[in-house]
């Protein structure tokens, strides 16, 4: 079959098996879009800013696991395409980011539209491409698919010139069933000798725990990560990229570490013996200070990048591996070992953590007549039965979403946590719902971060994505006044806007439904009734209690033993704002 | 802060070599010196690489370039027995009366007088580093008009090798 290069590009991406493209046209791509329109196989997604053409395709590889695809067109599609693309690289999130360029006689000239898509993204790509033949175009796309998913996963580019999609170009066209790139090879089993070291010292422990990462939801292993959990009995904590992959309402789940972790989470770590660390990479919002990260922990690191590994944090027991096959030769090694878990060493570490427990280190003032937003979240949960897909932007409510929706299942938290990307809920959410219609989606927002995105409640509506939004308004970009509170002498140097809009109207303009709410009582039947419209998206203005803070807090410089805690209720909110 | 020389095989691809030098300025590794031409097999380039850091550092930088996808295979030559040349070429100006002293000089460290005019010499020597270092050192520095150097390469004695 003779196809030119622009049809090439369409029937590999469906020979890929390629459902959505997120993207928005111009000029470089222009007979790509021709080549999508005389076609219906491949649903190409409009978006109204090619940030949210990343974000959305993001989503809906986070949710699904199957590679988000984007096209953009040369110059400044591309430059808008760049914080999408760094989202997804930091988080190890597999998109194949297809960006138009000048036609190849002109590159270099500065001609219009033209930028180095190449040179600008090569920091924040796990590859990139510049096609430079037609015959080549082909071969490369299952390349950039290939890199995209496989090892650690990640986003890869391929920059087409203009002349390589042009029509009257036709070249013979087959794509390839697997391709292999002989300087790349990802490991995936685990070094035998090293997972017996590890199993050994693992069995061994006193005061052993478990913090496992996003790498287990990447890795489909939420299955053996319970069934190891459960086999040992130890104790578990999760990473903000790892919520999901264990039940956070199960006994053993000590709740999320870091920054703002739970307090018996964090005292576990720095209290441990032994550490295993499983698709987690020591991120400096989990350890906090370095010098005090874990002073008495043998540590054990699974992950599938050995970069990751001994970055930060010198480890013990190494082992690069894909953690699922890893996890597996675990379990079956414990099973079959001779050597017995100290039972009494173990319950004296449970009955340790239950006292640190105790403190309840994530209550709040329930009795408040403001909405707190931490209530919201637990509502949410009740209301979603905790089956709800969860995209988030960042800031404060982040942290509350994480925090208050007991995500026991992975996939279902869709946050941008290593870039920290505002204005990454909303798309996320459309790219969620186009993956899956009939579950539940909501966006947990702020009035900070929605409006970093918000143009994208256009493509929702033409694409009849129903999302429920839930705008957390606190009439502060929270997160920042939060440290100038905590470290700035409450000098809340422009983490508020004088003018904010009516989000009900904006809703409504844009053809949703718009609710404003400001009393504890209407939360629940606001949520209610917005989840029970099936089919309209509704976005729900919540005005929360503006004075509060995310609790428990490791400030800058402390360790895991040394967090900030809520001051005793009823007495927080008291303090006055500017 | 010990000198490793990383010798690192790659595809031969416009781009590898921006994707190396990149990762250096993201990271914040430094450079002290970088050399890089085809091989034998025009597909592959070879480039060798001088820097400095403690293990944990020359750890991460290894582990870095492995991640690139266009490295197909390196080495950090420090770590085995290993043969280092460098290339200088130094132009220095000559008076009659000085000529058959730098003659000699040059001689002394087996260099080679490789242009000639009424006012100046060319000497092109190679060796370590260091032996380089000290031609230019024993030279009086006014006479020195211009000195270029290629920067290490080095290979491993023996039957290791670098290879695909």
């Amino acid at each position: 079959m003779e196809l030119n290069g622009a049809q090439i590009v369409v029937q590999s991406l469906i020979d890929e098996g390629v459902e959505y493209i997120f993207g928005y046209p111009g000029g470089a791509v222009l007979h790509l879009y021709d080549a999508i329109f005389q076609q219906e196989e491949l649903k190409h997604i409009l978006v109204r800013h090619e940030q949210g053409a990343t974000h959305a395709a993001d989503g809906y590889a986070r949710a699904t696991g199957k590679p988000g695809v984007v096209l953009v067109t040369s110059g400044p599609g591309a430059t808008n395409a760049i914080t999408g693309i760094a989202t997804a690289y930091l988080d190890s999130i597999p998109l194949v980011v297809i960006s138009g360029q000048v036609s190849l006689p002109v590159i270099g000239s500065d001609a219009f539209q033209e930028v180095d898509m190449v040179g600008i993204t090569r920091p924040c790509v796990k590859h990139n491409f510049l096609v430079k033949d037609v015959t080549k175009l082909a071969e490369t796309i299952k390349k950039a698919f290939y890199v995209a998913t496989s090892g650690r996963p990640g986003p890869v580019v391929i920059d087409i010139p203009k002349d390589i999609t042009a029509p009257h170009i036709k070249v013979p066209y087959s794509y390839p069933d697997s391709v292999s790139i002989r300087s790349y090879n990802p490991v995936v089993t685990g070094h035998k000798g090293q997972i017996k070291k590890a199993v050994e010292l693992l069995l061994s422990a006193k005061k052993p725990i478990i913090y496992s990462g996003g790498g287990v939801v990447l890795g489909e292993a939420s299955e053996q990560l319970i069934e190891f959990t459960r086999t040992l009995g130890y104790p578990i904590t999760n990473t903000l990229m790892g919520l999901g992959s264990y039940p956070a309402t199960d006994k053993q789940n000590i709740g999320m570490l870091g920054m703002h972790g739970t307090y018996e989470a964090n005292m576990a770590m720095h209290e441990s013996d032994v550490i295993i660390a499983i698709g987690a990479r020591f991120d400096d919002r989990v350890t906090g200070k370095l010098d005090l990260f874990c002073p008495n922990a043998k540590i054990i690191h699974i992950d599938i990048d050995p970069a990751s590994i001994s970055k930060t944090v010198r480890v013990a027991i190494p082992i690069v591996g894909d953690v699922k096959p890893v996890l597996e030769q675990m379990l079956e090694l414990i099973k079959a070992s001779t050597i017995k878990i100290d039972a009494d060493a173990l319950a004296q570490w449970w009955k340790q953590i239950s006292e640190w427990q105790a403190i309840n280190c994530l209550e709040f003032d329930r009795s408040s007549p403001l909405i707190k937003p931490q209530y919201v979240i637990e509502q949410l949960h009740e209301v979603t039965q905790g089956n709800a897909y969860v995209t988030s932007d960042v800031g404060q409510h982040q942290m509350w979403a994480a925090q208050y929706y007991k995500f026991n299942k992975p996939r279902r938290w869709i946050n941008s946590g290593g870039l920290g990307t505002m204005g990454f809920g909303l798309p996320a959410a459309i790219g969620v719902k186009l993956a899956f219609p009939d579950e539940d989606v909501a966006c947990v927002t702020g009035e900070a971060s929605i409006q970093m995105c918000i143009q994208e409640l256009s493509t929702a509506l033409q694409y009849k994505t129903p999302i429920k939004i839930l705008n957390l308004n606190n009439r502060y970009m929270g997160m920042v006044r939060q440290w100038q509170e905590f470290s700035y002498e409450s000098r809340y140097s422009h983490s508020y806007m004088d003018t904010i809009p009516e989000f009900v109207k904006l809703a409504e303009a844009y053809g949703h439904v718009g609710i404003r709410i400001d009393k504890p009582e209407e939360v629940r039947p606001t949520l209610e009734a917005a989840f029970a419209m099936k089919d309209r998206t509704v976005f729900i203005d919540i005005m929360t209690d503006r004075t509060e803070n995310v609790y428990p807090m490791i400030e800058a410089g402390k360790g895991h033993h040394d967090m900030k805690l809520r001051v005793a209720i009823g007495t927080s909110t008291d303090r006055e704002l500017a | 802060m010990m000198r490793h020389i990383i010798s690192i095989l790659m595809e031969n691809e416009s781009g590898a070599l921006s994707r190396v030098a990149g990762l250096f300025s993201a990271r914040g590794y430094n450079i002290e010196s970088l050399t890089v031409a085809p091989t034998e097999d025009p597909s592959l380039s070879r480039m060798t690489l001088v820097t400095r850091g403690n293990d944990e550092i020359i750890e991460q930088i290894t582990k870095q370039l492995n991640k690139l996808i266009d490295v197909v295979k390196l080495i950090d030559l420090a770590d085995s027995f290993h043969i280092e040349r460098e290339l200088l070429m130094i132009k220095v100006k000559t008076t009659p009366e000085m000529r058959d002293e730098i003659r000699s000089m040059a001689d002394i460290f087996r260099g080679k007088i490789i242009d000639v005019t009424p006012t100046t010499y060319i000497i092109e020597m190679t060796g370590p580093s260091e032996k380089l270092d000290a031609f230019i050192a024993a030279i009086d520095p006014e006479s020195i008009i211009e000195a270029v150097r290629s920067g290490p390469t080095g290979i491993s004695r023996g039957e290791l090798g670098l290879h695909l």
